[in-house]
This record gives structure tokens, C-alpha cells and sequence, in this order.
């Protein structure tokens, strides 16, 4: 009896119809990031410059909270394009871009340091950025969800 | 202190009532005729001013509930329209936010001085555990008061809160998702926090029934911490609490008045002028002033799920209170080493709130740099908030148990009336 009205709070049919976004990447330039909402959430596409890419390549091996390499945080032969959920996996608040220690991303709210391949090096989130499901319609544009 | 009824209907309609429902009667001998300790300070007069700011947001909600829409879209410009708009609308919003910060500065004086005269130990391990319960529901109730308006810091504000809960093991994400309504803070979280939000007071009141109701029956404390043994030890609650409630109600009316008028927007946040943008995060978010030594506690532990317990076990330690204190003297009145760490406490709770404000890794003393203690410079909010910390857990955890074995007393009274009525006893 109870189970009804706990199920009513949870997301409703509509809201599960998961929206998708589409995004066409020549609005962005090298070194830019764009800023999407998407399911409420902000999502971050970010235009690596080749400098970017290989701090994030140099640093595979560093030792990190959440390891992995850069490679397999973008799409094969892609990696100027990074497409990562824009919500801190400490607190949720959205890390701006290009601050930090390393570049990538600094959290405002409580110092989580993110690097340009979008992982937590530093401060007190747990996790790197989400990488959410996408793909590539053609070279310039991106579907997301 | 529930004994015989003194009360004595003057006509026929209050007989012909009485027989009936004798709500006459229970008035009469709650508010009336109740014996009250005779030595009552003006710390005792918060109970009331607690009432009269319950009934203050109640109906001052009520009034803007008229107003106000609970929508993702029309929030925002609904609380701008009840300030520019509405035919005093500006007066009403401001008494209501202002007026949950009086209710928090009234709550924690009241808290204070339980700890301070031992109102909790026994037999009113009930009584303070009800209080507490009022306490939590006052912060659910204020933080989702605080999401309505729907501006920069209640958005985000209401994202880094709901995420904390996020923090548990397994349960974590079902349970944010359930207070979300969808995959992050959006339209049906705002709709549901305005439901809870408008029942929760309801709530708050009734569990003031049962407050009242067990202080009632085990009788106020007072402070020596002595039960009042004769009727020497006390006097009617009319006119003498009513009379200095209600003068303490006034001094209180005048600075609530103070703020509403005068400065309205000083415990708030520019940033909540902003409509709510989920894309951007404000530089420098921070809550009410009310919840900043828990969250400078839930900062001052680098681990996200311990942080989180920290926070909560804060609370809880208050809830465990009767039973951690192992004094057999009551009121820290006569136990001079307590008061030392009391006035610790204070202080620390009060440094507790400051670093919660601050950001954690600016220093404390500007300009100077010491040297870097693990993740963080000695000389920064952190490092403050992580002592401070752990000074709060101690005084719950070690000093209440060990003080209480180990400390000597100055003498207590015989009764109420003997400090009071002669010796040359000390007031504090
Ligand atoms: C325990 C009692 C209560 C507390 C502590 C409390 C606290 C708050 C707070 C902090 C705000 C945000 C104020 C702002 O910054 O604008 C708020 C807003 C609001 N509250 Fe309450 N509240 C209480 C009772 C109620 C009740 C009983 C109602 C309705 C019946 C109500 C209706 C509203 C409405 C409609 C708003 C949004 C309008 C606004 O932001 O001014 N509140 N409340
Ligand atoms: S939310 Fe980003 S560091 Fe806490």
C-alpha cells in the first residue's frame, strides 16, 4: 500500500523519456568549451588544443584517485573532443573551465581540481567528470544520450 | 507538576463548557495557575519567543503561499512580483526570511541553555529529545523554504544538499533520485519542496504539543538544576513567566523589527537575487548562516562519506546528550571545570560558523604562511575547522562522560528558595 506513494517521487514517464541533444561542433574553437543543458544537467563540450591533449597523455601514469587514461575518455581518433557531464562528482556544483592546478577544471565549491582530460587529481571529489553516452552523427556534429 | 486542578468556571456558559470539552481548564492550569520555579532567568524566556516565531512563519507562509508560484519557471518572478507588487508583499517576505533567522537565533539560545543548566538529563531525557526533534525539522523546513525563490543560491544550494545524501553506500543515489523527481535538481523538486515545506511547520507544531506537553509533566527546570520541593520553590506562571515572556517577546519583537526594517537583506545572499541558472555555479557558495558550523564539519573532513557522517553525527550527539552526561549535578552552576569547557564549546561553535563562510583554503591570519600539514597550509579555515571539529565531537563524546566522574563540584542547595531567600551564594 505504502509502495505508491514512494514510487510518485520518483522520475515520471516523461522525465524517463530521456531526452538527447544533437550539437554541431563547429560552433566551438580550439581551447573553447561550450556549455549545454542536458536532462537539467550542464554538459561540457570542450575543443582540446593539441597542448591539452597530450598534458592529459603525458600524465596517464601519474597517480590519481580515479585512474584512467586519456584515450579512453574520448572517441577514437577524436581526442579534441571531450563531451563530459559538467557536474562535480563531489558535490554536484559546476567546476568552471580552464582553472586549477592542472588546467582543466576547478571546482569553486570546495577546491576539486580537475585535469584537461576532465579526472580529479586533487581536492575532495571522488571520481573523474562522466563521460556520458554519445556519438559522433558525422565529423561535426554529436548526439548525445 | 500535573496535580489537582485549581480552576473554577465564573459562568454558566464556562460550567456548561467545562463539562463538556474543558479546554478552560487546560489552559487555566497550563498557563495560569502552572507552578513555575521561582528563579526562572530571562534564558528561560526563549520557549516562548520559539511560539510566537512558529506562529510568526505560519502565517506569515500562509500569506505568500497566496502569492507565490511553485514552478521551475515562474518562482523566481513570482517572489519579485510579491516585493514590487503585491500590496505589502515586501514587508510579509521579509518577515518571513528574516524571520526563520530569528527563529534560528532563538533555537540555538534555547539549545545553549539546556546544555548550560542540564535541562536534558534526567527525567527530561524525553523532553530534550523532543526539542531535537523540533531542531531537525526546523532545518528541513528552512532549507526548503530557502529553495522557493528559486535564485542562484537556492538552486545550487539545494544541488550540493541534496548530493550529500548521495554520499551513502547503496542507498545514496535511490534516495537522491527520489528527492529530485529526475536526474538532477529540477521543476519536480521544487514542487515537492513547496509541498513539505508548507506542511512541515504543521508538523513542528504538533510535535510542540508534545514538547510542551512532557515539559508539563516533569516541570521546568531551573538554574540550580534543583527540583523545586515546596511551594516556596515557585510562583504561578500568571503573571510572573507570562509577564517576563512577554517583556522578552518585545526586546526580541525590536530586533526582529530592527532587521526587517533596517537592514533585511544582511543574513542573506546577493546571489539569490539571480534567477536560478543550472549551467553556472555562484563563486562562492555557502548556506544560511544558520547551518555554517555544520557545514564547515562536513569541509573539514577530506573523505566525502565520512564528511557527511561527521555532519550528521554532529546532530546526533545531541540526541544521545542524557545519556553521554554522567554529572549528578545538574546545573553547571556548581560545576565550575564544566563551565570552562562550556565557554569552549561556545566559542567553538561560534568559529565553527565562521569557517563555513570562508573559503577552506584562505588563511586565517592574512599574508602568513606557515607550512603544509598533509593537504593543507596550517594557517587556513580548514586546518581551524578540523580542530574546532574535533573540540565539538570531544566535549559530547569525552568531556560530558569523563568531567562528570572525575570533577569536584562546588555544594548545591538544599532548595531553590535557600540561595535565593539568603545565603550569599553566587549568581551567574
Ligand atoms: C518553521 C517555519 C518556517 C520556516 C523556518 C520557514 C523558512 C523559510 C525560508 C528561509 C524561506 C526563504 C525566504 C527567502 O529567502 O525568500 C521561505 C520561503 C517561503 N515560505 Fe517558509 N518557513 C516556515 C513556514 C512556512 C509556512 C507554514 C508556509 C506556508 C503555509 C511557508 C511558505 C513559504 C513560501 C510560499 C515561501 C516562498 C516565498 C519567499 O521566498 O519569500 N513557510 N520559508
Ligand atoms: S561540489 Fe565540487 S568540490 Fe564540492
Amino acid at each position: 500500500m505504502a509502495w505508491p506513494f514512494i514510487a510518485q517521487m520518483n522520475p515520471s514517464a516523461d522525465t524517463m523519456a530521456l531526452a538527447s541533444v544533437e550539437y554541431d561542433l563547429t560552433k566551438i574553437e580550439p581551447g573553447m568549451q561550450v556549455t549545454i543543458n542536458w536532462r537539467g544537467k550542464p554538459l561540457f563540450i570542450r575543443n582540446r588544443t593539441q597542448a591539452q591533449v597530450d598534458a592529459a597523455v603525458k600524465d596517464d601514469g601519474a597517480s590519481m584517485p580515479d585512474p584512467q587514461p586519456d584515450a579512453e575518455r574520448h572517441k577514437e581518433g577524436k581526442a579534441q573532443w571531450l563531451v563530459l557531464v559538467g557536474s562535480c562528482t563531489h558535490l554536484g556544483c559546476v567546476p568552471t573551465v580552464g582553472g586549477g592546478d592542472y588546467q582543466g577544471w576547478f571546482c569553486p565549491c570546495h577546491g576539486s581540481h580537475y585535469d584537461t582530460s576532465g579526472r580529479i587529481r586533487k581536492g575532495p571529489a571522488p571520481l573523474n567528470l562522466v563521460v556520458p553516452e554519445y556519438a559522433f552523427l558525422s565529423d561535426t556534429k554529436v548526439k548525445i544520450g | 507538576m500535573s496535580g489537582h486542578s485549581t480552576y473554577q468556571p465564573k459562568n454558566a456558559f464556562s460550567r456548561w463548557m467545562d463539562a463538556r470539552l474543558p479546554v478552560g481548564r487546560l489552559v487555566w492550569d497550563s498557563f495560569v495557575d502552572y507552578p513555575t520555579p521561582r528563579n526562572l532567568n530571562y534564558w528561560y524566556t526563549f520557549g516562548g519567543i520559539l511560539s510566537l516565531c512558529l506562529g510568526v512563519q505560519i502565517i506569515t507562509g500562509i500569506v505568500l503561499a497566496m502569492h507565490y508560484t511553485p514552478s521551475a519557471a515562474g518562482a523566481f518572478n513570482s517572489v519579485e512580483h510579491i516585493m514590487r507588487n503585491v500590496n505589502y508583499g515586501w514587508l510579509i517576505r521579509y518577515i518571513h526570511s528574516n524571520g526563520a533567522s530569528m527563529f534560528f537565533i532563538a533555537v540555538y539560545l534555547h539549545m545553549f541553555r539546556g546544555l548550560y543548566y542540564g535541562s536534558y538529563k534526567a527525567p527530561r531525557e524525553v523532553l530534550w529529545i523532543l526539542g531535537c526533534v523540533i531542531y531537525l525539522l526546523m532545518m528541513a523546513t528552512a532549507f526548503m523554504g530557502y529553495v522557493l525563490p528559486w535564485g542562484q543560491m537556492s538552486f545550487h544550494g539545494a544541488v550540493v544538499i541534496t548530493n550529500l545524501l548521495g554520499a551513502f553506500p547503496i542507498v545514496g543515489e535511490t534516495i537522491t533520485t527520489l528527492l529530485w523527481g529526475g536526474f538532477a535538481v529540477d521543476e519536480p523538486t521544487l514542487k515537492r519542496f513547496f509541498s513539505l515545506h508548507y506542511l512541515l511547520p504543521f508538523v513542528i507544531a504538533g510535535v510542540v504539543v508534545l514538547h510542551v506537553w512532557a515539559l508539563h509533566v516533569v516541570g521546568q527546570n531551573n538554574p540550580t538544576g534543583v527540583e523545586p520541593k515546596s511551594k516556596a520553590d515557585t510562583v504561578p506562571f500568571t503573571p510572573y513567566a507570562t509577564v517576563k515572556d512577554g517583556f522578552a517577546m518585545s526586546v526580541f519583537l525590536i530586533l526582529f523589527a530592527t532587521f526587517v526594517f533596517y537592514m533585511p537583506n544582511a543574513l542573506g545572499h546577493a546571489d539569490n537575487y539571480i534567477a536560478a541558472n543550472p549551467l553556472v555555479t555562484p563563486a562562492h557558495i555557502v548556506p544560511e548562516w544558520y547551518f555554517l558550523p555544520f557545514y564547515a564539519i562536513l569541509r573539514a573532513v577530506p573523505d566525502k562519506l565520512m564528511g557527511v557522517l561527521a555532519m550528521f553525527g554532529a546532530i546526533g550527539c545531541l540526541f544521545a546528550l542524557p545519556w553521554l552526561d554522567t554529572s549528578k549535578v545538574k546545573s553547571m552552576r556548581y560545576r565550575p571545570q564544566a563551565q570552562l569547557y562550556f565557554v569552549i564549546f561556545v566559542v567553538t561553535c561560534w568559529i565553527l560558523g565562521v569557517c563555513g563562510g570562508k573559503l577552506p583554503d584562505d588563511h586565517v591570519i592574512p599574508h602568513l604562511k606557515t607550512f603544509t600539514l598533509f593537504d593543507a597550509d596550517l594557517n587556513s579555515y580548514v586546518w581551524l575547522s578540523r580542530i574546532t571539529t574535533l573540540y565539538y565531537f570531544a566535549y559530547f563524546l569525552v568531556v560530558m562522560p569523563v568531567l562528570g566522574l572525575v570533577e569536584k563540584p562546588r555544594p548545591v542547595p538544599e532548595t531553590i528558595s535557600s540561595p535565593v531567600l539568603g545565603d550569599s551564594d553566587k549568581k551567574d
